[in-house]
């Protein structure tokens, strides 16, 4: 195994990265949800690329085809859960956004830090 | 029936909260969360009952067979715990959202139970489950709910800092993620025992030290270990008072038995802290939070966020009873988990009693409310004494379990360290006292005392914790076993 043979996880990493970079340096709340959901999508990717095997096929059993390799179906079933639980997060995430504009009139952090201090 | 109480111990309070959406009716909701709760917390206390006499239940969802299916298994520590969310939600959700603190209009309390209601079935299954992965979703399942909650206090602030609870709280749930997957990369079960056995041959690789590194960190968001503790003082301070006295008492007493199990039964003493030498990180930081929760706390002028900071400085003591790596450590921290589980869900009660009635949790509204309202602040009074850890309350069961550990081990230092922190305990609780007794209102003093529906939960947690001060059998006793069990010396 090489380094270059492990390039699905340098991408995968590079995406994580982006991900937190953008919930961390924007100050919007929307995109810190969507830096949140990159974050999320780089795992989901990351069991995907775990369950591939060379060569390998779909996980169904055919009469008399022998014995064939397939891809490990699991974490795919597990990733169906995890996107379910990403969605919720960002259906949640978003609605208190909406929220918190309807309170404050923004969804600027750095505007609501301020609007905060000026409300004691 | 009864080999299927430990799927109901979850399966009820998570079709109950769909439920509670359907039937609407306030009166209707109510006896429903409460039928719920009650239901789940004497299938609990049947389950610590049995475990106690016949060992470890293990229950094979769906009739899959663990390792391959999912398992759901119940052994004394987790019986432990199950008793002492369930307990907790017993006496909380029939209360509802509390009055006042809270931004719901009514007729839209229905909403509040269904969330109360998952939040509740997703620390449950979290505590059950054998599976790692199940672990995950549970988890997801009652943070989600918990933000909701947390959103839902009076203060637009409430909103911000359920925006913090849920960014901060994501990242920690989906490393968590990333660790179960690195985990299963090596040795291809997610059955927690499953993975303690194969852990052994592929321990010295490189990708199960990132699993541990990644599952320790993301469920030690989730616990609010020092430093990454910095959503959970807003988030306790601005969610309506009924909700900080659940998740104070509940959520991140889940995450400690998570981080717990995680540790001792599957990674193992001698890997965690022998190999890794996790101690050496977790002995200071935990005596951080210890002084950085209770020196912040004193500085505070709202009673709720002073608890929130309290907060911090008792999970402190949690992390460090576990750091010790030993039988009385790691007692003194599960007793903790039990005796700060009613003080401190006790004590936000007490305050949800103040906020009720005179609709405010800033310490200079409380004035003089000592004679005002003199059940309720007994009530504050009887926990604060619970958080110093004076005898005869639960706070000193632990307290002393804990100085015992650090003497055991030969680290004077942190008794000593263990008893200067009670001494800011006595500060901060001070404070409070001090304002509610000493302090002239400047206005007429009327008795209004709080509605007997909120006062009567407050003293059952605040009476439980002084009982659990003097009679220890079924809290430092059930602990001592669970923490042997986890070591593995004895049953």
């Amino acid at each position: 195994m090489t380094l270059a043979g492990h390039w699905i996880y340098w991408a995968i990493v590079a995406l994580m990265m982006v991900g937190l970079y953008v919930l961390i340096a924007r100050e919007n709340l929307v995109k810190k949800i969507m830096g949140l959901n990159l974050f999320q999508v780089s795992v989901i990717l990351f069991y995907v690329a775990v369950a591939k095997v060379r060569g390998g096929t779909a996980p169904i059993l055919v009469e008399g085809a022998g014995d064939v390799v397939y891809s490990n179906p699991l974490p795919h079933v597990l990733m169906l859960t995890a996107i379910v639980v990403g969605v919720s997060l960002t259906a949640v995430g978003l609605g208190l956004a909406v929220r918190i504009r309807a309170a404050y009139g923004s969804v600027e952090e750095d505007e609501l830090d301020r609007l905060d201090e000026a409300d004691p | 029936m009864s080999e299927h109480l430990p799927v109901l111990q979850v399966v009820i309070p998570l079709l109950c909260a769909p439920l509670a959406l359907l039937v609407r009716r306030e009166a209707a909701v109510r006896t429903l969360a409460f039928a719920a709760a009650a239901a789940s917390f004497a299938i609990s206390v049947a389950l610590l009952v049995s475990v106690l006499a016949d060992g470890p239940i293990s229950y094979p969802l769906g009739g899959w067979y663990p390792p391959l299916g999912i398992e759901y298994r119940v052994d004394t520590l987790s019986a432990f715990v199950l008793c002492v969310v369930s307990g907790v939600a017993a006496v909380l959700l029939p209360l509802g959202p509390g009055r006042g603190g809270h931004g719901l209009p009514s007729g839209r309390l229905h909403w509040f139970y269904a969330a109360l209601l998952l939040a509740q079935a997703g620390l449950l299954g979290v505590t059950i489950t054998g599976d790692l992965f199940n672990v995950f979703v549970f988890l997801e399942i009652s943070s989600l709910a918990s933000y909701v909650l947390v959103g839902l206090g009076s203060d637009r602030r409430a909103l911000r800092a359920a925006f913090t609870y849920l960014v901060m709280g994501t990242i920690g749930g989906t490393f968590v993620l990333i660790g179960i997957g690195f985990a299963y990369q090596m040795t291809g079960t997610l059955n927690l025992d499953d993975l303690a056995q194969r852990l052994p041959e592929v321990r010295h690789k490189s990708t199960m030290l990132a699993a541990f590194a990644f599952l320790s960190v993301g469920v030690s968001l989730k616990l609010a270990v020092f430093p990454l503790h910095q959503w959970l003082p807003n988030a306790y301070a601005y969610a309506p008072p009924v909700v900080s006295a659940f998740l104070a008492a509940t959520a991140t007493k889940v995450a400690y038995y998570l981080l717990a199990r995680l540790v001792f039964t599957v990674f193992g003493v001698a890997y965690v802290f022998g190999e890794l030498g996790l101690g050496w990180l977790l002995f200071p930081l935990s005596l951080a939070a210890i002084f950085a929760g209770a020196l912040a706390a004193i500085r505070q002028t709202d009673v709720k966020k002073l608890l929130a900071y309290s907060s911090v400085s008792q999970i402190g003591y949690l992390t460090l009873g576990l750091s010790f790596a030993s039988l009385s450590g790691l007692t003194g921290g599960l007793v903790h988990l039990f005796n700060h589980a009613l003080t401190k869900g006790g004590l936000f009660l007490a305050v949800a009693c103040v906020v009720a009635r005179s609709g405010s949790s800033r310490l200079d509204d409380w004035r003089g409310i000592g004679r005002r309202m003199p059940w309720t602040m007994a009530a504050f009074v009887a926990g604060g004494l619970g958080l110093i850890g004076v005898p005869g309350t639960a706070g000193f069961v632990s307290k002393w379990y804990l100085v015992q550990a650090a003497l055991e081990a030969g680290r004077a230092e942190l008794a000593l360290g263990i008893l200067a922190s009670s001494l800011l305990a006595v500060v901060y609780v001070w404070r409070v006292v001090e304002t509610a007794y000493f302090r002239d209102p400047g206005g007429p003093e009327t008795r209004a005392e709080a509605p007997l529906s909120l006062l009567g939960p407050t003293w059952v947690l605040i009476g439980a914790s002084l009982y659990f001060g003097v009679f220890t059998e079924w809290s430092a006793g059930v602990a001592s076993k669970a923490a042997a069990m986890l070591l593995g010396v004895g049953p």
